[in-house]
């Protein structure tokens, strides 16, 4: 039987870190129980959650306790760790929420321990597709499933896979795209981290579904751990007659390469990466035909996410049905999502298709972190958008997020509050996409350029106010002519703020005002008087001198040597600085 | 087939046909940038986006099939509007000092912004002022004109196989330059200059050398010989509006005296006399092979094949036929046989050729050979589009001028000669010449049909007096590797070559379409100026090299035999391998 784990974690900002006295306290407590052998107390550096008094997770898949005292600690050993019952009253409520059908190894066993995840039904799926089903068959149990592509568009996996199978053809190739490369998303390389073979397993049962031989994992290079960890699980796998010649016995052959992305964004557009495989320029070709007709080295080729091959093993091994009962109508079974910005509770999470952005925010993430409202929330990266806040409660999936001019995408979502500015937030993701684009194609490698150059002139107050038709002039072009997904949907973030927060576009071209406080050339600073005790923080602070004035008299700032860094707001403790 | 509409009306394709080909049958025309008939789309541009009934994407009608019962818009407000716009994105990275552009009136760039009627920039611009890169002398890099379509890269690359142009860097700052940023002359380029005949904006484009030809017209004391090169009679017309593959050979001499120049030659003599030395050649080693003169013979007129061959394939220097080319060869009979003939100081002689061709700028100070009578054989060359220029700003009304003879005695030419301008031509008339010496008898065909046309490798054999004889004929340097090899591995296994003679142009339809020739080449212009190099051999009343007075009048006088002591120093080169790497 697996050895159960309760992480601790004393999350409290203010005092000193008691998770060692805690850790000590319940270990004592649990030697002395019952259950003493079969649990183990870890240390955690990070557990998730953040200031949230001392914090329990049991492992695997049992509840995190919040805000345990000391008092506590003999019920949970007596409820929990021996009775196996959940103390309603410390329970996270978000925990409750998720369901990790792709996360379900991860943390819970030891990833370059093919045993371990022997263990937990690993490479039954296998087994079972290879005896028990014909490709055809298991393309079927995929189409029950509605399991759909996780990398971002949503095409349906054994849509992709029946086309692969059938173009004619004795060789044909299975990609698994690890190429994440959205900021702030770590999906993926947490997955190929926490239980490479269950992507590994994903992947030779969709190359016997599409009648393939050889497949490639394409990961980007800033993943030494992933590439380490899938390179082990591929040798293991191979010891054990999981990979090569005959797999298992059956007269099925598979074999698996490593290729590694230099970190190009566009990389992980099918045919950029296809490109990049083959030892080219990794730009995007025009489609069709599609890589399933011809791909890699000219041959049919499936490429997958590692997310969705991670579902893979799930679906094989409790069937189409099951999965197929888990989400919403046209999006099924869960999605894990890099909650991160402003939220209280950052990290991934993995739920069901359908539950709404307020209940990922709000439940799970614990809400904003500052505890001001929250503005928005950004989802699919720099090819997505922002949601506003009337809006958090629409359920999540691939077509819902389209709808509000967003997309899944990978699975980032950042949550803003009102300290965010909504122009700036443009810039940032149009910054990203001009080092990104791959400068094949005119819209893309100039509309980018512009619509950034016309964003930075806004932030700087030199905007016009011909300059919001021109930013959709460009952004509908872009979508409309660039030649790959990058392209069409890198004027997404730049769309949906002026859909959303229009006012605050006007307030910065007209008014010249940042109500978020982001856009240093837009902001003034001056010393209220009648706060100012006189304390020269500011004027020993400033990095440029540009706060003149003694005791006496006083201090002023002068406007024209300030450069609006901040500092004087910050360290002024009276609040006799106003930013305006 | 497929059934669809397009603008609502009914257009039936074969499978596979893209939306701009089927459009093109129901007469419309969609605007296009990127796409060259040569090539395939690297739908780079995004001008010619069309809608699709049902989808909320647009499409590329350059690249996308058209699909059973497709509902096509081509125009509408919207679709008018998205294409101003990306064409608007590309102006504001594109100089536009259209006035002071080599492609001025020529521009693919330009024709669209007038087309679309933009009359102001709409976006700022933001240029980078990367240098111009004149290094190989006869093509021009000017990076911020380019609108990296990338038909450049792909010419160099999938056409020519030379991998000397690809892109660099990324996104906004993605620029067309050798790999490693090196100097194109520094690069494999080849000089083909098939990347400046290509390029829709002025971004690459010949080294112009008017100037140095009007200074050398007008400097006393200069004797100025012109000769013309086979291809440019049938494509200098198209700049002033006829079509292609009309022949304008003695209107050309006429011009050139109007231009100023002391003696019109033609390089089609020069072919005349490569020929006699060439079948010579070829003749010595079909009757007697050895591993030092191997078979089979390949053809050396082309210069960016020499340079070509130098660099990649130099295990075949033994094959190469030793002949200078055309132009070279009456460079230098110039400034030796005829100044001696006609008592000029060669000193004086300034030798120009009007060439389809960007490489001959680089041939002709290529070795020192090049300058085998002690003087330089040919001064200046000139391509076709220079020309025109030149013929433009001399204010000759081109077309009106009557016809001229050539002046002897390096003027006058046969059938044989002036299809060297098409590929498979020098093979061709190599082998009337070859025929006759082989069997010492006037042949009773002088047409060798399967040398001709646009296949990129023509395979065949002939009898010649009860031998075979395996000809190839390849043209485009991506094709040139297949012939080799087919030599090489027969070599290799011990087998006979399954070639005797070879013939190898670098530019896909031979000098017709070089590298110099007027822009907007494609195969169904190569094959027009093709038929008028072929309608010009048959209205030759002699159509065979040996047959040609005046040269059978220059080895009387001057050279004595083919391959003589005094042809072989003065006509022949030698060449040595100077690897490089690719790919």
């Amino acid at each position: 039987m697996d050895k159960k784990y309760i992480l601790v974690k004393d999350t409290r900002r203010a005092g000193s870190n008691q998770t060692e006295h805690f850790a000590g306290l319940l270990a004592a407590k649990i030697q002395a129980s019952p259950a003493a052998e079969a649990v183990q107390v870890v240390r955690a550096a990070d557990i998730g959650f953040y200031d949230q008094g001392l914090v329990l997770k049991f492992l695997p898949g049992g509840p995190v306790y919040l805000n345990v005292s000391e008092a506590d600690l003999d019920r949970v050993v007596r409820e929990t760790v021996v009775g196996g019952r959940v103390l309603e009253d410390l329970a996270a409520a978000g925990t409750a929420r998720q369901l990790r059908v792709v996360l379900r190894n991860c943390g819970v066993i030891n990833p370059e321990n093919l045993e371990e995840y022997i263990r937990r039904d690993g490479y039954r799926a296998l087994s079972r597709a290879l005896f028990e089903y014909t490709p055809d068959k298991v393309i079927e149990e995929f189409k029950k499933s509605g399991l759909r592509g996780r990398g971002g568009a949503g095409y349906p996996t054994w849509l992709k896979w029946h086309l692969t199978r059938s173009v004619p053809g004795a060789e044909k190739y299975v990609i698994c795209n690890a190429d994440e490369g959205d900021p702030g998303a770590y999906m993926d390389r947490s997955i190929l981290e926490g239980d490479p073979h269950s992507v590994l397993e994903g992947m030779i049962i969709a190359g016997y579904a599409i009648g393939a031989n050889h497949g490639y994992f394409y990961i980007r290079a800033e993943y030494p751990l992933a590439i380490e960890r899938i390179g082990k699980a591929i040798e293991q796998a191979r010891e054990r007659g999981l990979l090569g010649t005959g797999i298992l016995g059956s007269d099925f052959n598979f074999e698996v390469d490593i290729r590694l992305g230099a970190g190009a964004f566009v990389c992980g557009e099918e045919t950029a990466l296809i490109a990049s495989i083959e030892g080219k320029r990794g730009t995007p070709r025009p489609r069709p035909p599609y890589p399933s007709v011809s791909g890699l080295w000219g041959k049919p080729t499936s490429i997958n996410n590692v997310e969705t091959f991670a579902n893979v093993p799930v679906v094989m091994t409790r069937g189409g049905d099951w999965f197929a009962g888990i989400g919403t109508e046209k999006s099924k079974g869960t999605k894990v999502f890099a909650v991160t910005g402003k939220v209280k509770n950052s990290g991934l999470v993995e739920v069901p298709m359908g539950v709404t952005l307020r209940q990922i925010v709000f439940d799970i993430g614990g809400g904003v972190r500052s505890g001001k409202k929250i503005k928005a929330v950004q989802t699919g990266g720099p090819s997505g958008g922002v949601i506003p806040e009337d809006r958090l409660d629409t359920p999540v999936d691939y077509e819902n997020l389209q709808k509000l001019g967003s997309i899944m995408g990978s699975g980032g979502m950042i949550v803003m509050d009102e300290d965010d500015c909504m122009v700036d937030i443009a810039k940032f993701y149009l910054g990203f996409c001009v080092e990104e684009s791959c400068g094949k194609c005119a819209p893309c490698r100039i509309g980018t350029y512009q619509l950034l150059k016309i964003l930075e002139r806004i932030s700087e107050g030199e905007g016009r106010s011909e300059d919001l038709d021109r930013l959709r002039l460009i952004a509908q072009a872009m979508q409309k002519a660039s030649l790959c997904g990058l392209g069409q949907t890198a004027s997404n973030p730049v769309l949906s703020t002026l859909n959303y927060f229009e006012t605050e576009y006007r307030e910065h071209i007209q008014a010249k005002r940042c109500r978020s406080f982001k856009c240093r050339d837009l902001l003034t600073y001056s010393i209220i008087q009648s706060k100012c005790k006189r304390c020269r923080q500011c004027f020993l602070n400033c990095p440029v001198q540009a706060i003149s004035g003694d005791r006496e008299v006083g201090f002023y700032i002068q406007l024209d040597k300030c450069i609006k860094c901040g500092k004087c707001f910050e360290v002024c403790k009276f609040n006799a600085i106003a930013r305006e | 087939m497929v059934r669809a509409t397009i603008n609502g009306k009914v257009v039936e394709v074969e499978k596979g046909t893209t939306i701009l080909d089927a459009a093109n049958q129901v007469q419309v025309k969609i605007p296009t940038l990127c796409k060259h008939p040569d090539l395939i789309s690297s739908a780079a541009c995004g001008i010619c986006i069309v809608k699709v009934k049902g989808s909320s994407k647009m499409l590329r009608a350059c690249c996308t099939p058209l699909d059973n019962a497709m509902e096509i818009i081509t125009h509408d407000p919207e679709i008018v509007s998205i294409r101003r716009t990306v064409l608007e994105l590309i102006l504001s990275k594109h100089p536009n000092d259209c006035l002071k552009c080599g492609r001025n009136n020529n521009c693919e760039l330009q024709r669209l912004a007038a087309d679309f009627g933009i009359r102001e920039e709409l976006f700022p611009k933001y240029l980078k002022d990367i240098p111009k890169d004149e290094s190989t002398g006869s093509i021009v890099l000017e990076p911020p004109k380019c609108i990296l379509c990338g038909r450049c890269v792909q010419v160099c690359q999938q056409m020519q196989d030379v991998w000397a142009l690809s892109f660099l860097e990324r996104g906004f700052d993605t620029r067309i330059s050798p790999a490693g940023d090196i100097k194109l002359g520094d690069s494999p380029c080849v000089r083909c200059g098939q990347c400046s005949a290509h390029c829709p904006t002025g971004a690459i484009f010949e080294q112009d050398d008017t100037a140095r030809v009007w200074e050398a017209l007008q400097k006393p004391g200069n004797y100025c010989v012109v000769q013309i090169a086979p291809a440019v009679r049938v494509s200098i017309g198209e700049a002033f509006g006829f079509k292609p593959g009309e022949n304008f050979t003695r209107r050309l001499y006429a011009l050139l005296r109007r231009l100023g120049f002391a003696a019109v030659f033609d390089t089609n003599f020069g072919a005349d006399v490569t020929i006699i030395e060439e079948a010579s050649e070829f003749v010595e080693r079909f009757k007697n092979p050895s591993p030092e003169r191997p078979l089979p013979l390949i053809t050396t007129c082309c210069p960016s094949w020499v340079d070509f061959m130098e660099k990649f394939h130099h295990d075949m220097i033994p094959h190469f036929s030793s002949c200078k080319s055309p132009h070279q060869i009456l460079g230098v009979l110039s400034k030796t046989y005829y100044a001696s003939k006609y008592n000029l100081d060669p000193a004086r002689i300034v030798m120009v050729s009007i060439m389809p061709c960007t490489a001959k700028k680089y041939e002709i100070t290529r070795t020192d050979e090049m300058f085998a009578s002690g003087f330089q054989d040919i001064d200046i060359v000139l391509t076709t589009r220079e020309l025109a220029r030149m013929i433009k700003q001399a204010g000759v009304d081109f077309p009106a001028l009557p016809d001229e003879d050539p002046d002897h005695i390096l003027g006058d030419y046969t059938g044989a000669g002036v299809i060297f301008g098409a590929t498979g031509g020098v093979m061709e008339a190599a082998l009337r010449t070859a025929c006759f010496y082989i069997t010492g008898q006037k042949l009773d065909r002088l047409e060798f049909s399967e040398t001709r046309g646009l296949k990129g490798v023509k395979e065949s054999s002939i009898e010649i007096a009860g031998n075979r004889v395996g000809i190839a004929v390849a043209h485009g340097l991506s094709n040139v590797e297949y012939v080799l090899n087919q030599v090489r591995e027969a070599v290799k296994a011990g087998r006979p070559v399954p070639y005797h003679f070879v013939e190898v142009m670098a530019c896909p339809g031979g000098c017709v379409g070089g590298g110099g020739q007027p822009y907007g080449v494609t195969d169904e212009r190569r094959s027009k100026m093709s038929r008028g190099l072929y309608e010009d051999d048959l209205n030759q009343p002699i159509r065979s090299s040996h047959e040609n007075p005046q040269v059978q009048q220059l080895y009387r006088e001057f050279l004595g035999e083919p391959r003589s002591e005094k042809s072989e120093s003065l006509l022949h080169v030698h060449y040595k391998a100077r690897p490089q790497y690719r790919k």
